[in-house]
């Protein structure tokens, strides 16, 4: 029995097919993932995403303590609620994590880290905060419910009070709010608008049976990882990890070199790493034939195991095989082979972004 | 529960096997197996005419999620295959017992006693 959210029971309530995700029991899909999917692209769906870590950093140094110990800048978050995406490096430049901090004041930020990497992250954030005056506290009393879709601000602004449409009223993208009870951030895994909302464990089923009244569907962690990988974000533990870079896996924007004063945990290694050259990068793939890619597939060119599948799925919204894959640097060919089950199929490269507001790119 | 129909019969990889005389048996995959793979995208579907020997890997049901394989329930050669799962593969999950069989096989004996009936299937399934 792993852990539940405050909305387990109702996703076993409409018969969600529940799985192991991280040590919880999440639900995976209420059907179809492929009408899920067809939803969050055409109208709204929303996802159970309790099991995420939220941590609350505060005190006098939390600002210093975030700028050393993320790749990405906190000093770029001025407005309150203005969220960062940044990865969290070892000192040989290795992604620990990816997350989003929240600026809320100099003296308090909000983090939100993976689940499944929930004991290291805290763990790596404690071990750090030692030699900062900072306090690190888990929020364990908080759900939350992501809503995504073309459709999907609208209704959920639907189930708001007045008070509350005023407080998210003209919220940038990746900008959040608090509004009664909730934080509601503009931010988002699906390549479409919508929000996170941070909702109390108790207001959590109210909020959700809400959402669903509003035409909003309930959609599992199967057609979230389809989503996702058609916007082309990456997906800890399969895109990226301890032993890559964030050179490697495409989220070198995240990396904020200046001011060149800052030192920050891995710096020093990807210094090294940009000087001595890049050994690989992170490549999409359109599969040119039948079959699907899948994650641990070989990339051939010439004969040679030049790369690995990250991630790979039929895409239902082109109804393509796309694919991350890790490859050797120097491939520059607009076609590779990828070793699909018993066969070799052509597979056209192209910028890890297929799907974005409900477009293809590809 | 799933549907395991009793006049089928059954192999403990989810395939069902239907008698259908003079050495004939069509198969495809169980209610139970299509909900374990979830929404299916992608059939690759085996050779007519092909020989295949019991448990030989001679097709691939793909859902969104994961590539299954598909085993030779039988000895045999394959006589036929479900052309309509080329475009319509979610006809596994809408009528797996149905329309959305996979192939036909005529089998090098007429013995199906090896295979599990459907009580036996049944016990496998809830045994997992």
């Amino acid at each position: 029995m792993g852990s539940k959210t405050p909305l387990y029971q109702a996703h076993v309530d409409v018969e969600a097919r529940i799985v192991d995700f991280g040590g919880w029991d999440m639900p995976l899909n209420y059907g179809s993932q492929i009408d899920e999917h067809a939803a969050v692209r055409g109208a709204a769906g929303m996802f159970d995403v309790s099991h995420m870590t939220i941590v609350e950093i505060k005190g006098s140094d939390a600002k210093p303590y975030l700028q050393y110990l993320l790749a990405n800048d906190v000093a770029k978050l001025q407005e309150p609620g203005k969220a960062l995406y940044t990865g969290m490096l070892n000192e040989e430049g290795g992604v620990i994590d990816d997350l989003i901090v929240y600026y809320l004041s100099d003296a308090h930020y909000r983090v939100v880290v993976n689940a499944a990497t929930r004991e290291k992250d805290l763990a790596w954030l404690e071990n750090v905060a030692q030699q900062f005056d900072v306090s690190v506290e888990e929020r364990s009393d908080l759900a939350i419910i992501a809503v995504q879709g073309p459709e999907a601000i609208e209704k959920a602004q639907s189930t708001f009070s007045d008070e509350q449409k005023e407080a998210v009223a003209g919220l940038k993208p990746f900008v959040a709010a608090y509004a009664g009870d909730l934080f509601v951030a503009r931010t988002g895994y699906t390549g479409e608008d919508g929000y996170e909302i941070l909702v109390p464990d108790n207001k959590a089923v109210e909020l959700w049976n809400a959402l669903v009244e509003a035409g909003v569907k309930p959609c599992g962690l199967a057609s979230r990882d389809t989503l996702r990988l058609e916007a082309g974000m990456n997906l800890y533990g399969h895109d990226m990890d301890e032993t890559v870079s964030p050179l490697e896996a495409n989220m070198g924007w995240t990396i904020a070199w200046e001011p060149e004063g800052r030192d920050f945990v891995g710096r020093k290694a990807l210094t090294e790493q940009k000087g001595n050259g890049i050994p690989r990068k992170l490549i999409g793939l359109v599969l040119d034939g039948k079959g699907i890619m899948r994650e641990g597939q070989e990339v051939v060119v010439n004969d040679e195991v030049v790369g690995v599948v990250t991630s790979g799925t039929m895409s239902p919204t082109t109804g393509k095989s796309i694919a991350m894959a890790r490859v050797e640097r120097s491939v520059d060919a607009e076609e590779v082979l990828v070793q699909v089950r018993k066969k070799q199929i052509p597979a056209k490269v192209v910028k890890p972004s297929f799907v974005r507001k409900g477009k293809s790119l590809i | 529960m799933s549907q395991i129909p009793a006049e089928l019969k059954y192999v403990s990889s989810h395939e069902w096997i239907r008698d259908e005389g003079d050495g004939i048996v069509t198969v495809g995959i169980t209610e139970h197996a299509q909900e374990l793979l979830g929404d299916v995208v992608f059939v690759e579907a085996p050779e007519v005419d092909s020989e295949v020997d019991v448990e030989d890997e001679i097709a691939v049901v793909e859902s969104v999620k994961a590539a299954s394989d598909i085993y030779a329930p039988l000895a045999g050669t394959i006589t036929e295959v479900n052309e309509e799962l080329e475009d319509s593969p979610e006809l596994i999950n809408s009528d797996p017992y149905g329309d959305g069989w996979m192939f036909k096989m005529k089998i090098d004996s007429g013995d199906l006693d090896s295979l599990l009936s459907a009580e036996d299937y049944a016990e496998e399934i809830a045994d997992e």
